[in-house]
C-alpha cells in the first residue's frame, strides 16, 4: 500500500498536511520552535496582529477549567510594524506556510492590517479574527451581526488583492450556518471555527471573578464536542473550505473534525500542555490512515 | 533552514523521594528529576498533575536543588506550596515514589553578581510563601560567597570583607510554624521572624522587621504577595537600595506564548512593546524599579 497522503488543498493553496496551530496558542512560533520542529506544521497560524499595539487586558488572565482553560489575554501584541520585521522575519528561516491572524477594533484597523500584509510572499493566507470575546470594542461585533461580517469580508478582500481571506467566526452566536453564509457572501475563501466559547469562572471563597475582565473565553478539550457540531453545520451551510478548531488534543479528534467537514485542522491550547501535541496527532493521522486503508486524507473531509 | 536546536528544557518525569507538610495546608516535596540545565534561584517548574482533566502546571518555585550523589546522579529539586486550588490539592496528596510530570527550569532567577560584589549587607524579604525561593538564593549565595576567591579575577571585583546576610522572614500568624525558617538558619544565616499578629517573632510585616533590625541593608531580595512587593519597592525607591522582587501570576504555557502572567512595566517592554513583561520568561524576577506595581 502507498503511504498515507496527507496534502491538502485549501482556497487554491497546497499544504503538506491539514494541521495548523490556533491563532494565540502557539506565538510566532520563537518560543516552541525549541521544542517543536515547526518545519513539519502543514502551516502555522500567528498570534493575532494588529495595526498599533494593543496592551490588552489586566490579570489575572487565565485559569484552568476542567479538561480545559479560560483565557481573557485580551489580544496583546506588539503592533503589525514590529511584526513584521521581527515575526515574520523569525519564520523566513523556517519551510512553513505562514497563515497570518489579523484583529482590528474597526473595519479600517482591520484595512490597515490586510493591507501591509497584501504584497508580502512570506504570508500564504490571512485570518480575520472577528470572534476574539475579549475584547470589549468592535472584534466580536463583526462576528455576530451577519451584515457587518459581509461587510468586513469584502473589505478585507478587497485590501488583501490575490491573499485568500479566512474569517474566524465565534461560537456565540444563535445560528453558525447563518453567519458562516454571511462570510461566504462577502466573498471570504474560507472560514475558520471555533473561537473560545464566552465563559465566567467565580471563586466562591474571596466572592469575585477569578479572571479581572470576569469573562473569558473556554478553549481545550472540554469544548471539541461543541466544535465539531459547529464545524459540521457551517461546512453543510457553504461551498467554501474550513478550518476546524477547538479542542483537538489527539489525532482522532483532528480525523473526527475532518469528517465533520474541515479541511484543515488547527491544534490549540493543548500546546501550552505539550508544545509537541501537533506532532504527535499527525504521526497518530498516518497511523489510522493505514490502520484503515486512507489513502488519500482528502477522502474523509465531510464524509458525514 | 533551521535544524532543531538541543531542549533547553523539556517535561520530564520525576519522582517524588520525600513530601512533608510544613504547616496546614504548606507542602515540602523533593523530587527526583533531571533538571536538563543548571538551575538558579528565583528559576521555577512548572508541576503538572497527573490527573488527565487538569491540563495546565502549576508554577512553582524551586526551593533547592542538590545532586542526587548517593543514587542516580540526577538532581533533587525541592519544592514548597500552598495549596490553593484543585490543582495544588491534588499535587499535595502524592507521595513518596510517586511520579509526576515538571518542565523547568524556567524563567529568570534572581541575580546574584551584585551580591559578591561590594555589598556589605545583603537582605532577604520573604512573605509567606515567598519564602522558599528566597532559600534556594540564600543556599547558592553561601556557597558563591565561599568560593569567592576563585572566582575569576577579572571579573568580580575582589573583596576585602564578606556581605553580611540577614532573612527577614513574614508570616500571618504563628500557626504557620516558621515553615523553613530553620532551613536558613541552618546556613549559618541570621534569620528574624515577624507574624502579622505577634504570636511570633516581631510583630508586624517584613519591612516593619527591616527597619527594626537591619540599619544599612544595600541589596534586597524578595519574594512575597503582592501588596508586599509594591512596598518593598517604595522602600526601597525612597531609601535608594536596590531591590529585586520576584513576582507571582497565573500561567498557562510557561514558556512565553500565551501572554498570560504579565507583569506591568515602567517602560515598554522590548519584548512585547507595551509597557507588560511575561513573568514566566522575563521574570519571575524583576529589578524592583522596572515594574509597575
Amino acid at each position: 500500500m502507498k503511504s498515507a497522503e496527507l496534502s491538502v488543498d485549501f482556497a487554491g493553496h497546497h499544504f503538506r498536511n491539514p494541521l495548523t496551530v490556533a491563532s494565540g496558542t502557539f506565538g510566532s512560533g520563537m518560543e516552541y520552535s525549541r521544542y517543536v520542529d515547526i518545519g513539519r506544521l502543514g502551516a502555522i497560524t500567528t498570534k493575532g496582529v494588529s495595526s498599533v499595539p494593543w496592551e490588552g487586558n489586566p490579570t489575572p488572565r487565565v485559569t484552568e477549567t476542567p479538561s480545559g482553560m479560560m483565557n481573557a489575554i485580551g489580544l496583546q501584541n506588539p503592533g503589525i510594524d514590529v511584526f513584521i520585521e521581527r515575526d515574520l522575519k523569525f519564520l523566513e528561516d523556517y519551510d512553513v506556510p505562514v497563515i497570518v491572524n489579523v484583529c482590528g477594533h474597526s473595519v479600517e484597523e482591520y484595512e490597515a492590517v490586510v493591507e501591509r500584509l497584501a504584497d508580502d510572499d512570506r504570508v500564504e493566507m490571512l485570518e480575520i479574527n472577528v470572534s476574539c470575546p475579549n475584547v470589549k470594542q468592535g472584534a466580536i461585533q463583526f462576528g455576530t451581526d451577519p451584515d457587518m461580517l459581509t461587510e468586513v469580508t469584502q473589505r478585507c478582500k478587497t485590501k488583501a488583492k490575490d491573499k485568500p481571506v479566512i474569517m474566524k467566526l465565534t461560537p456565540n452566536v444563535t445560528s453558525i450556518a447563518d453567519m458562516a453564509r454571511a462570510a461566504e457572501a462577502g466573498g471570504a475563501d474560507g472560514i475558520s471555527l471555533i473561537n473560545t466559547l464566552t465563559a465566567m469562572k467565580i471563586d466562591i471563597y474571596r466572592r469575585k471573578f477569578v479572571l479581572a475582565n470576569k469573562t473569558g473565553g473556554l478553549s481545550g478539550p472540554a469544548i471539541h464536542p461543541v466544535a465539531v457540531r459547529m464545524v459540521y453545520e457551517a461546512s453543510h451551510a457553504v461551498g467554501i473550505p474550513v478550518i476546524g478548531m477547538g479542542g483537538v488534543a489527539t489525532y482522532a479528534d483532528a480525523i473526527e473534525m475532518m469528517m465533520a467537514g474541515a479541511t484543515m485542522v488547527a491544534v490549540g491550547m493543548i500546546s501550552f500542555t505539550e508544545p509537541e501535541a501537533i506532532l504527535n496527532i499527525l504521526s497518530g493521522m498516518e497511523r489510522y490512515m493505514e490502520e484503515t486503508g486512507t489513502e488519500h486524507i482528502r477522502d474523509i473531509i465531510g464524509i458525514l | 533552514m533551521v535544524n532543531m536546536q538541543d531542549n533547553i528544557s523539556i517535561k520530564s518525569k520525576a519522582r517524588i523521594t520525600e513530601k512533608t507538610e510544613l504547616a496546614d495546608g504548606i507542602y515540602s516535596m523533593t523530587l527526583c528529576a533531571d533538571l536538563c540545565s543548571k538551575a538558579e534561584p528565583g528559576q521555577f517548574v512548572m508541576v503538572y498533575p497527573n490527573n488527565g482533566a487538569k491540563l495546565l502546571g502549576r508554577p512553582i518555585c524551586i526551593a533547592s536543588v542538590k545532586k542526587d550523589t548517593a543514587d542516580s546522579g540526577e538532581d533533587l529539586l525541592r519544592i514548597v506550596f500552598r495549596t490553593v486550588g484543585d490543582g495544588t490539592r491534588e499535587i499535595a496528596s502524592y507521595g513518596e515514589g510517586d511520579r509526576l510530570f515538571i518542565e523547568g527550569p524556567l524563567g529568570h532567577g534572581y541575580p546574584t553578581d551584585e551580591a559578591i560584589s561590594d555589598r556589605k549587607h545583603i537582605v532577604l524579604l520573604g512573605g509567606g510563601l515567598g519564602a522558599p525561593s528566597l532559600l534556594y538564593l540564600a543556599e547558592s549565595l553561601t556557597v558563591l560567597m565561599n568560593t569567592e576567591s576563585t572566582v575569576a579575577e577579572n571579573a568580580v571585583p575582589k573583596i576585602q570583607e564578606k556581605p553580611h546576610i540577614t532573612a527577614i522572614l513574614g508570616y500571618r500568624d504563628c500557626s504557620l510554624k516558621h515553615f523553613l525558617a530553620d532551613d536558613f538558619r541552618g546556613l549559618g544565616i541570621n534569620t528574624v521572624i515577624a507574624t502579622d499578629d505577634g504570636s511570633e517573632g516581631l510583630k508586624g510585616n517584613v519591612i516593619d522587621a527591616l527597619k527594626e533590625t537591619v540599619k544599612e541593608p544595600d541589596l534586597i531580595y524578595a519574594c512575597g504577595p503582592l501588596p508586599m512587593l509594591s512596598a518593598v519597592k517604595k522602600y526601597a525607591g525612597a531609601a535608594g537600595i536596590k531591590a529585586y522582587i520576584s513576582m507571582e501570576e497565573r500561567m498557562a504555557c510557561g514558556v512565553g506564548v500565551c501572554l498570560g502572567c504579565v507583569a506591568k512595566t515602567v517602560k515598554e517592554d522590548p519584548h512585547s512593546h507595551v509597557k507588560n513583561a511575561r513573568v514566566c520568561t522575563e521574570g519571575p524576577v524583576f529589578d524592583a524599579d522596572e515594574v509597575d506595581i
